[in-house]
């Protein structure tokens, strides 16, 4: 019972930083609603037992992502952003559409996995079995990975510095 | 207990607000925001799909997605910088043509 109504709290939060996300104008509001519903995220992975992924959720995606984009949108002096006319036929056959689609799946997955439930930290997944399972069986991916971020942080460092500065001869002051 | 099914309805729910926020903003900022959004998504549902298998694997994916979203967003936020020193305008919008 607890588990459901954390479960639910925690869902309409992040439900409505999401919504709270498309509405708002300005990117500095949208950043912020991300951030709860990044930060609610990480308790519904606790629910699941996932411990070692909501502390990442925290630290990597709530800390260090979000504060890259605040720095960008600080950085870009980013405004209110300006609404451009939509089509309507669009928006006659989109939002139909839409909750048809929605309602679908939700009612498929109702009447197909319905029966399956999980208990309250189902799934312990302990910082010390993930370490164990990545230096193991997925060391090869691991790797992997610390070569796309070595190659994505020298991608952001060229495509982020300012072009054609020639060096000054007396070098860098202050 | 909570049913499986409450978690990818949780999990549907926040990815179509990603792909909602994707059409309709048009700050390209806020439409990588979108993105990241949709990725959270995924993720809830490969960790409660882990939890329905007792399987560890969905929660190190969610790692790996985790990893590559970090990787994309450095490299995005870059090109963003680089539009805007050429452009000097977030609005997608203007942004229509390769060449300068």
């Amino acid at each position: 019972m607890l588990h459901l109504i954390l479960f639910l709290v925690f869902g309409a939060i992040c439900v409505a930083g999401a919504v709270n996300l498309l509405v708002q104008r300005h990117p500095i509001s949208s950043a912020l609603s991300l951030v709860v519903v990044m930060a609610s995220l990480a308790v519904e992975y606790l629910l699941l037992g996932a411990e070692f992924v909501a502390a990442v959720q925290v630290i990597v995606y709530a800390g260090a992502v979000m504060v890259l984009f605040v720095f960008v949108i600080m950085l870009l002096n980013a405004g209110e952003e300006e609404l451009t006319k939509g089509s309507s036929v669009a928006m006659v056959i989109g939002v139909p559409g839409v909750l048809a689609g929605g309602l679908l799946v939700a009612w498929v997955l109702i009447r197909r996995s319905g029966q399956s439930a999980v208990a309250l930290g189902a799934l312990p997944g302990y910082p010390k079995t993930i370490g164990w399972l990545l230096f193991h069986e997925f060391l090869l991916p691991f790797e992997l990975t610390s070569v796309l971020v070595l190659i994505a942080i020298l991608g952001a460092v060229f495509l982020a510095a300012k072009p054609d500065t020639p060096p000054s001869p007396e070098g860098r002051k202050g | 207990m909570v049913p499986v099914s409450y978690y990818l309805i949780l999990s549907g729910i926040l990815f179509s607000c990603g792909v909602i926020g994707f059409l309709i903003k048009r700050n390209i900022i806020t439409i990588f925001m979108s993105i990241e959004l949709m990725l959270n998504g995924v993720n809830l549902s490969f960790v409660a799909f882990a939890a329905q298998w007792g399987h560890l694997s969905g929660q190190i994916f969610v790692f790996f997605v985790m990893v590559v979203a970090a990787a994309e967003t450095a490299v995005g936020l870059a090109i963003i910088i680089a539009v805007f020193r050429t452009r000097e305008t977030l609005n997608v919008d203007q942004v229509n043509l390769l060449k300068l």
